[in-house]
């Protein structure tokens, strides 16, 4: 992504997200997007996820810009190559742990099976449970199983461990360092906390809606190494 | 300050608020619509009858001398008679060439009327001893066209007599201008006409004498025991047997009227008001539980519990007020142009329609408290939210299977129906009451529209299974058999079946009725009595048939003995069996072999008309002749009888239809809009993460509209159910002695009403969809649940 920027406007108040972020991201990398609230991290994921566009700049992903793609072609996208990981899991309530996933690898194009997928998180006894019936950590990983069931391309994570605690959130972080390991996922996590930049790859440090630093972890840390 | 929030929730929910406000304004509309067209039409009429002095009694005879009337005003209890001459007549008008008949009323040469006074319209009132002046009914001169110095031809007592009209009238008597026997009024071959005492008792050999009687009762007399009286007294004058006002024909017809808006105004309304109380429900408990935040924060600043529940309750009542103050207004509109409809059938002068302040008081009453109930529940869980609890979100809720799934079929469901599948059974009351909520408004659709079925499957037994002659020709007085010759010598007309009438009261027990006897032929092709199945009887030889209404008036069966008192000639009394009950709509007559009757009668082959059948090419010859013959009374032609009959009713059909399909269309509206907004407020967070995960905006409408369409198909056949069942008890509520209505509804009426649900639905899917296809993904994303 080149110059991007992006400009909200809140009422009468113009809010600059982002001031020209430039990055590049490489297939199977597994990054760390840290920074305070409101450094405009989130803003960040959802244009790399094409949630939302950008005011200026582009982005481009394989050869196709999303700047200027259209509503059905940012669909497309999300449809088949992105996977998102959310802070509040936004499972569907009415659907079990398998039906969750497989409401995504109904519409995917190579996914893998649900239960392999639930599996691969460690939850491979409760497929059957709604969310209603499982814990927040549980359904944090249901909800990473319903990202990489279709072997995506890239793996979006906004605050994945933000509600829940260390241990729970430790758990919530192998499931996403091994779907990254196996399945060489391009994986991003944003977080504001430090404490989890250890397992990336690279860690970018975003402020004020810049790229403020950038690290390169030579030995990354396994999750289980992690306290917070 | 709560009262600004109150404000600015209401604008925010103000697509769901209106809805709602809709749906009341219907009731209150309708139910203001019809009793405010009933209580302006009882005050017109009450008034009319009261300044047109309307008589209490009526009695018809054969001929009596004007001294009789003395007698008849030494009766105790009689206030004000007065002696008529009253007669029917043909009437030959320029340029219509069908057979029309009028009923010819004197007016005193000297002096006003006592009794039924005309209401002169237009020109004036007759001179006195002019033999050439009428007045004509209004509604007859208006549908020919006739106006005061006018003229036209009459056969009166079998004499040709140019006729000047000199004004044009309406009575009290004549509200409703039918013929006796006619299903509706026939403004174009039927008239009511006045001459002169004079004038018209010359030319019907009364002079000195009359053959009608018309009175007043005094305060506190019984009708029932001057009718016997004066019963008696007549009885050797020819009397056709004296009826108290409830039996007169207008006056029924206007009071059976009266009943079917009351039971209207009983039923519709309600369902209006129900539906209203449920919106209302939904959409508070919805907003309640969004507010749960603010509930406790108020709480927690110090606000009472009382004060939150005045809170919430003022949002129910600005919604309920602001319905009411609309369904006032458009009521007092309705119920005027429904008076306008009314007044196409019936003849006042004027119309009064004045909202009595009690009816919209009412109005108000009914529905507030209705709204405040249908809220109850939801008022009270604000304002009892300990604050603590109100601050965490509403808890999740718990999904099951559903009773598809569990059968089995799961499998072969996408996730996204299983969804909507488990998304209905996650509420079954509120999917429920949403299903019959738009139930409700099919049925609403159906019991409004269904008479035009009823009237046409009436018309239908009535005119093509049962009757099926061209022409009926009745005669002066009971004549020779050899009469019908002179019929059948005309050129065109292929075939004829002599009938004879008898006015008769029929009596069982306690139990009477005042009616005619019709003897036809037996094995005749022109008019067949039908069973309960509606196949023709044959007349048994012997005993009489009595229509199956007019057997449950008497509460009489199959082999019980009627005893039958003939108002008529030398007025016998017998004794016949009933042998069979037959199915007829319209009216209440017994029927016999004319064998049997003329024996009853003890009279030779005497006839008192026949029923023609006619060569199309020939049909005005036959008109014109037989308004030459002076021994037909008149005729009455089937085809236009039936084809007035709708013509009267096109416009009361159309307004009722047009009323019904607006109403209908906003409960399903209605209904469906709200249930659908709460469920998108409900469920936008699960939706806009779909759109995230990669579904279109197609599919996500699926997932969302799909409940929606499927509770509205639900509801469909529900509502035909309901429909059905409303319709019946209407049908049941309005059957009179006139005319019973048949519980037949059509394919076209259920199709109308699940077009209007359906397309409503559609309209509310619509704009939810335009909702659904701007979620703001990022937003929903970031907040929780």
């Amino acid at each position: 992504m080149k110059g991007l920027a992006k400009l909200y406007r809140m009422g009468e108040v113009e809010v600059h997200a982002l001031r020209g972020v430039d990055l590049d991201l490489f297939a199977g990398e597994l990054v760390v997007l840290l920074g305070p609230s409101g450094s405009g991290k989130s803003t960040l994921l959802n244009i790399l996820g094409g949630l939302d566009t950008a005011s200026a700049g582009e982005v481009v992903y394989r050869e196709k810009d999303l700047t200027r793609a259209a509503e059905r072609e940012l669909t497309e996208y999300r449809r088949h190559h992105v996977g998102f990981v959310f802070q509040f899991y936004n499972l569907i309530p009415s659907l079990t742990a398998q039906e969750n996933v497989a409401v995504v690898t109904d519409i995917a194009k190579r996914p893998m099976k649900p239960e392999d997928a639930l599996s691969l998180v460690g939850l491979g006894e409760r497929l059957t449970h709604f969310p209603a019936q499982m814990s927040g950590g549980e359904q944090q990983r249901v909800a990473i199983a319903r990202a990489i069931a279709k072997n995506p391309d890239v793996l979006l994570c906004d605050e994945p461990t933000g509600a829940l605690d260390s241990t729970t959130g430790i758990k919530v972080l192998e499931a996403l360092e091994r779907a990254n390991r196996e399945l060489a996922t391009t994986t991003v996590i944003i977080t504001h906390n430090a404490d989890i930049a250890g397992i990336a790859d690279r860690v970018i440090h975003l402020s004020d809606g810049r790229i403020s630093e950038v690290s390169v972890n030579d030995v990354k840390k396994r999750p289980g190494d992690l306290h917070w | 300050m709560l009262d600004r929030k109150l404000l600015r929730d209401l604008w925010k929910m103000k697509g769901q608020a209106l809805a709602i406000v809709l749906v009341i304004v219907s009731g209150v509309a309708t139910y203001v619509m019809l009793i405010g067209t009933m209580d302006s039409l009882n005050m017109t009429r009450d008034r009319f009858y009261r300044d047109h002095r309307f008589a209490d009694v009526f009695a018809q005879l054969k001929r009596a001398p004007d001294s009789v009337k003395a007698q008849i005003a030494e009766i105790p209890g009689i206030g004000t008679a007065e002696t008529r001459v009253a007669a029917d007549v043909k009437l030959d008008i320029k340029g219509f060439p069908e057979p029309v008949t009028a009923r010819i009323v004197s007016l005193p040469d000297v002096g006003q009327p006592l009794l039924n006074t005309p209401y002169i319209r237009k020109g004036r009132m007759l001179e006195p001893y002019r033999s050439d002046e009428v007045l004509v009914s209004e509604a007859f001169a208006e549908a020919h066209r006739l106006s005061p110095g006018d003229t036209f031809g009459a056969v009166i007592n079998g004499r040709w007599k140019t006729l000047v009209i000199v004004g044009t009238a309406l009575s009290p008597e004549f509200v409703l201008q039918s013929r006796p026997g006619a299903i509706s009024p026939d403004y174009k071959r039927y008239a009511i006409l006045w001459m002169g005492r004079d004038g018209l008792g010359t030319a019907y050999n009364m002079k000195g004498a009359f053959n009608d009687v018309i009175l007043t009762l005094s305060r506190g007399a019984r009708a029932e025991d001057v009718i016997l009286r004066l019963d008696s007294l007549l009885d050797r004058y020819g009397g056709l047997g004296a009826y108290a006002r409830k039996e007169q024909i207008s006056h029924r017809f206007l009071s059976e009227e009266f009943k079917q808006l009351q039971r209207s105004a009983d039923i519709f309304p309600a369902i209006f008001i129900a539906v209203s109380a449920f919106l209302l429900n939904v959409v508070v408990s919805r907003t309640v539980g969004i507010q749960r935040d603010q509930i406790a924060i108020l709480k927690a600043f110090g606000y009472s519990n009382l004060g939150v529940g005045v809170h919430y309750t003022k949002m129910v009542l600005v919604i309920v007020v602001a319905g009411i103050a609309g369904g006032l207004a458009a009521g007092t509109r309705l119920g005027e142009a429904l008076g306008g409809v009314y007044m196409a059938f019936y003849r006042f002068p004027y119309l009064v329609f004045e909202l009595r302040p009690g009816v919209a008081l009412t109005a108000a009453g009914i529905t507030t408290a209705a709204a405040l109930a249908g809220t109850f529940f939801s008022v009270h869980r604000a304002a009892t939210l300990p604050p603590a609890e109100a601050m965490r979100p509403e808890p999740p809720a718990l999904y099951r299977r559903s009773i598809v799934e569990r059968l089995g079929i799961g499998r072969l469901l996408a996730q996204p129906t299983r969804m909507i599948l488990r998304n209905i059974g996650k509420r079954p009351a509120r999917s429920l009451l949403m299903i019959a909520g738009v139930a409700l408004s099919c049925a609403i659709m159906i019991a409004a529209t269904f008479s035009k079925d009823a009237v046409d499957f009436m018309v239908d037994v009535q005119f093509t299974r049962s009757q099926k002659e061209d022409l009926t020709v009745t005669f002066t007085d009971p004549t020779s058999k050899k009469a019908v010759y002179e019929l059948m010598g005309l050129r065109g007309v292929t075939h004829a079946e002599v009938f004879r009438s008898v006015p008769a009261r029929l009596r069982f027990g306690h139990r009477s009725y005042r009616t005619s006897i019709q003897g036809i032929e037996p094995g005749g092709s022109l008019n067949t009595p039908l069973d309960s199945s509606l196949r023709p009887i044959s007349l048994p030889e012997d005993g009489i048939v009595l229509n199956d209404y007019l057997g449950a008036i008497l509460g009489i069966r199959p082999g019980d003995m009627l005893t039958v008192e003939v108002l008529e000639g030398n007025r016998p009394v017998r004794q016949v069996p009933v042998v069979g009950l037959v199915k007829q709509y319209i009216g209440l007559q017994g029927y016999m072999d004319i064998h049997a009757l003329n024996r009853l009668m003890k009279e030779g082959g005497a006839i008192s008309g026949a029923y023609l059948s006619v060569d199309p090419r020939y049909r005005a010859e036959v008109y014109k002749t037989l308004v030459e013959m002076p021994r037909v009374a008149g005729a009455v032609v089937r085809k236009e009888e039936i084809r007035n009959f709708y013509d009267t009713q096109a416009e009361a059909l159309l307004f009722f239809t047009f009323i019904a399909t607006i109403l209908g269309g906003t409960i399903a509206f209605g209904v469906v809009y709200n249930s659908a907004r709460i469920a998108l407020s409900e469920r936008s967070r699960e939706l806009a993460s779909l759109r995230v995960l990669g579904y279109t905006r197609a599919e996500i409408s699926y997932i969302f509209l799909g409940e929606l369409g499927l509770i509205t198909i639900a509801s469909i056949p529900l509502g035909m159910l309901m429909g059905r069942e409303i319709a019946s008890y209407i049908a049941r509520a309005i059957s009179s002695e006139l005319f019973r209505v048949p519980m037949v509804i059509g394919g076209a009426t259920y199709s109308l009403a699940a077009a209007v649900v359906v397309v409503s639905a559609c309209f509310s899917g619509l704009i939810v969809r335009h909702r659904l296809d701007h979620l703001d993904l990022v937003a929903v994303l970031k907040a929780r649940e």
